[in-house]
């Protein structure tokens, strides 16, 4: 990687600094890993909310 | 003596052991359920697509894995390719876990061990927790200060639940022969098991299909009803009333 491509990836996401943590009792989770664990539940409501392409032509051809 | 093997005659009682594991290999699991050529209409749902989606993320680390075993631990530090591919490799295994989890989620939620799919159920939590620490002594197989940090940190862990003599985190060769041998093999084998399994009893179907089929088999003991039900999108059989209900049917719809 280019020391000027890097200089512009460390301008988005400055890097050099400890994690930014949340702290609630005993729970102690990094911004990154909360981040994640809400794509995934954002992820799940969609599988089960969003039509499946060809599913309602499936179901009627079948009935 | 003559040069064509021999084998039991038609109906009979197979004489050798691979006779034998053929039979029960095939009366387990014929072509047609082996490898169906559809699946019934209620597989065609968003939910159902992150188990195949965790087996592809699987086949990427799979491949780069293989390639930076090949190249050696070091390779990825002092080449672009290597870096490449080490990316690759971490990526695909962040994207398993993602969709791994949303696949748990989905099979919790809609009980997925109902019809007699325990074994199913089992054999994925268990690939999950093997493939946790199978992903983690990939962090301490980086040759870098950041595997040094885990290592030191993560080997209190071990030392604290009595098992840092057998598992090592600061050997770093025994670490390396868990993350690109003995653990991706049992992880592996684990999903080889599960899809067989599914093969084997069919994708579980949702809660109103059970019902509804258990209803109907019991109007229709010949099964008919619940083959209208289903209504067979495909080569493969709709589950029997027996895999598709279970002691979970009585849950909201």
């Amino acid at each position: 990687m280019s020391a000027a491509y890097a200089s512009v990836l460390g301008a988005v996401f400055d890097l050099n600094h400890p994690a930014h943590v949340v702290e609630w009792h005993f729970i102690k989770l990094s911004v990154a890993n909360i981040v994640v664990i809400g794509l995934m539940l954002v992820v799940f409501a969609l599988a089960i909310l969003l039509p499946f392409p060809g599913a309602v032509r499936r179901r009627q051809g079948d009935s | 003596m003559s040069a064509q093997p021999t084998s039991s005659a038609p109906g009979a009682h197979p004489a050798s052991w691979t006779g034998r594991v053929r039979e029960a290999a095939v009366a387990a699991l014929p072509p047609e359920k082996l490898l169906p050529e559809g699946q019934p209409t209620y597989v065609a749902s968003w939910i159902y697509v992150f188990g195949v989606a965790s087996i592809a993320s699987l086949v990427v680390i799979i491949g780069s894995g293989c390639i930076l075993a090949l190249k050696g631990p070091a390779w990825w530090h002092y080449t672009g390719v290597g870096h490449f591919f080490n990316s690759i490799h971490l990526w695909a295994v962040e994207l398993f876990f993602f969709v791994t989890v949303v696949h748990l989620w989905g099979k919790y939620w809609m009980a997925a061990w109902r019809g007699g799919r325990t074994r199913v159920w089992i054999t994925g939590a268990v690939t999950f927790l093997v493939a946790i620490p199978c992903a983690l002594t990939g962090y301490v197989s980086q040759q870098n200060f950041d595997a040094q940090w885990i290592s030191t940190q993560a080997k209190d862990a071990m030392n604290s639940v009595g098992i840092g003599a057998f598992f090592n985190l600061t050997n770093f060769g025994q670490m390396y022969s868990y993350h690109v041998l003995l653990l991706p093999v049992a992880v592996v084998a684990l999903v080889a098991a599960h899809v067989l399994l599914v093969r084997r009893h069919g994708v579980v179907p949702p809660f109103q299909i059970s019902q509804r089929t258990a209803t109907l088999t019991d109007a229709h003991p010949d099964g008919a009803g619940a083959t209208a039900t289903l209504g067979g999108s495909g080569g493969i059989a709709p589950p029997t009333s027996e895999q598709a209900s279970g002691p979970s049917t009585g849950a909201p719809s």
